[in-house]
């Protein structure tokens, strides 16, 4: 397995620079047209909400982003470098780690060994090490477990570190996902709405956690929110889809006062 | 919930604990049945209730050489079970396809060896013996993972995300095909193990104990502790190493494994070369006791009530059920086989594993399935 840390990839970004720019990009499912021609940019260190109805086309963006799906048309330039099908993989290992909408954990493995997978690209003794399990790859696991248990403690979610994470109810499941992204350590951190289902408490804590990653890390986030509210609070610049087509872009009062914005919203008819 | 639990008292064993005592409890009150039964008169010597019962038992009693012979034996079989079983779990946990090809997988690895050995020696001229015999091994290794490299690109990938009965298909139609091509390239005449050749022993002891003789093959013994270290090592390496862990996530669900950045082609990869090996092995160990032929992939079958006693996703699973199963087996056919005229090592695998699938369907040690409503 080829090991690329973020940091070697290319020259590091500074803070405001432009990290991700899609350009131009639509995506088709056969003959229907999931996004046409969409182009934004996302900035190092801000948190970068993409919002719009439903069927809009953000979950799509965020998968062609982290390479679950390939874009027919367009590019999507990364840390200064332009992408040609990136796979899954490829992009968690240059640094883009993301949550589901619908939570997607190892339900049978504890919250511990669910964080613990986040760090698998950091993970580099090799296979006999490995099979030894002593010396170096015992040392390493312990470098490793202290990271998660960092973010464990950041998370705050120490007491249900041994349990299997199918028991554990919805919003702790969240969070474990969260956990497991951010353990990982990435430079870019994709949100895909990680408040639904919650109720006011937990969408508090969430809130919390997304602004103290964003700035004692520094980890540069794009979100889906349907909660306006949340989004118009977290966020520094917003990008607005509908029907797969970039209706706004700019700072969340700029996109709150947009007509086009408020009759999608409103369902006003084209 | 809380109030309840905290009031009643703490138990004293662990639940797992709990119903080991039981199981003992009801085998020794069925025990004590019998026992009252056969001293009362109620069930007279010749009475099928006898012959059922209580005779297999006193012969055990009688000649206790015996049913060391046959525990041994059923040793022996149940692990090299337990082997070939494992082959199943490591894809079925790090896939979700059964593999229907194991048992194929088992005999085209023993295949490669023993027809790449002769045709070495036999048409290139290379002298026979170890050194051959270790290249045929190096040529067998090598062939299986192209074959699992191969099952990634041509199957895997292609079908990925697919319907579990739709990969279930996919691996029958790659069991033809091996059938075909392995009698294309090897002939479909069957094969002698390279058995000595590959240092394996050949001879056996026999002991004098408990006033009588047992008898154990040796090569019996090296199949017992190979098939161990191999069993020990895979399931330690699943659990504690980060390709395990690895395993184990995307076993358990594909989107999240690829977004913390694993590789499922890679993974797959490893998977199938691992059960390859594994096959390899159990073709050798099977194949030194019988022939290498075609008729070893029913072998592979007795793999499923295996299965069905350790649960699937279970790596010390496969080993229990594979011990019950082989000693089951042999234990049946010795003691009470007889009274229904022979053979019944055919099929009492399966009703055990029947009777089990009644009182619980996820195995022994398998994964409970838990869903939130």
């Amino acid at each position: 397995m080829l090991h690329v840390s973020p940091q070697s990839t290319s020259a590091a970004i500074a803070k405001g620079e432009v990290l991700l720019n899609v350009e131009n990009v639509s995506l088709r499912f056969g003959g229907v047209k999931a996004i046409s021609d969409v182009s934004f940019d996302i900035r190092k260190g801000e948190v970068r909400a993409i919002i719009g109805p439903n069927g809009a086309g953000k979950t799509s963006m965020l998968n062609c982003i982290n390479g679950f799906y390939f874009p027919q048309e367009g590019h999507i330039t990364y840390k200064g470098v332009r992408r040609q099908k990136v796979r899954p993989h490829e992009a968690a290992s240059s640094g883009i780690a993301r949550t589901f909408q619908n939570v997607a954990l190892f339900k049978g493995m504890s919250t511990l060994d669910n964080i613990m997978t986040g760090r698998l690209l950091k993970m580099k003794r090799g296979f006999l090490w490995q099979c030894l399990h002593w010396g170096p790859a015992q040392a390493e696991e312990i470098a490793h477990r202290e990271t998660v248990e960092r973010v464990i403690d950041f998370l705050e979610i120490q007491a249900i570190r041994k349990t299997p994470v199918g028991r554990l109810p919805y919003g702790l499941q969240k969070r474990v996902e969260l956990g497991r992204a951010l353990a990982a350590e990435p430079e870019l951190l994709l949100l895909d709405e990680p408040m639904a289902g919650m109720n006011l408490e937990e969408k508090e804590d969430m809130c919390r956690f997304i602004l103290d990653v964003n700035q004692q890390f520094g980890t540069t986030i794009a979100l889906i929110e349907h909660d306006m509210g949340v989004v118009m609070d977290l966020s520094d610049r917003v990008v607005v889809l509908e029907y797969g087509r970039k209706i706004a872009d700019g700072t969340p009062d700029v996109v709150k006062a947009d007509q086009k914005v408020i009759d999608a919203y409103l369902g006003v008819a084209h | 919930m809380s109030a309840v639990t905290s009031t009643a008292p703490k138990p004293m064993l662990s639940p797992a604990m709990m119903a080991t005592v039981k199981v003992l409890g009801v085998f020794g009150a069925i025990a004590l049945a019998i026992v009252l039964l056969v001293q009362s008169g109620a069930m007279p010597k010749g009475s099928i209730g006898h012959k059922v019962l209580a005779a297999p038992f006193i012969d055990m009693w009688d000649l206790p050489d015996l049913l060391v012979q046959t525990l041994w034996e059923g040793l022996v079989a149940g692990v090299l079970y337990a082997l070939i079983a494992l082959g199943f779990v490591l894809i079925f946990k790090a896939s979700g396809v059964f593999n229907f090809a194991q048992g194929i997988m088992v005999v085209f690895s023993a295949l490669t060896l023993v027809g790449s050995y002769e045709i070495m020696t036999q048409r290139m001229g290379l002298p026979t013996g170890v050194a051959v015999a270790i290249l045929a091994l190096i040529v067998a290794v090598a062939t299986m993972f192209v074959l699992a490299w191969l099952v990634e690109r041509i199957v895997l990938r292609p079908l990925v995300n697919q319907n579990e009965i739709i990969m279930l298909m996919a691996t029958v139609g790659l069991t033809y095909f091996l059938i075909g091509f392995g009698e294309y390239v090897f002939g479909g005449n069957p094969k002698v193990m390279i058995t000595a050749e590959l240092g394996l022993p050949t001879g056996n002891t026999q002991f004098n104990i408990l006033g009588g003789r047992v008898n154990i093959q040796h090569l019996d013994v090296a199949a017992a502790v190979i098939a161990s270290v191999m069993i020990a090592g895979l399931a330690f390496f699943f659990q504690y190493t980060r390709i395990g862990r690895a395993l184990r996530a995307v076993a358990d669900s594909h989107k999240a494994a690829l977004s913390v950045g694993i590789s499922l082609n890679q993974i797959w990869v490893i998977v199938w070369f691992t059960a390859g090996i594994v096959a390899l092995v159990t073709g050798i160990m099977w194949g030194a006791r019988s022939d290498v032929s075609f008729a070893l992939e029913i072998i592979a079958l007795k793999a499923l009530p295996v299965l069905i006693l350790g649960g699937f996703t279970s790596v010390p699973g496969a080993i229990v059920g594979g011990l019950i199963i082989g000693i089951g087996e042999k234990m049946g056919e010795g003691y009470w086989g007889p009274l229904l005229g022979g053979g019944i090592e055919t099929w009492l695998a399966y009703v055990i594993a029947l009777g089990f699938l009644l009182f619980r369907p996820q195995g022994l040690f398998g994964e409970k399935i838990i869903e939130r409503i």
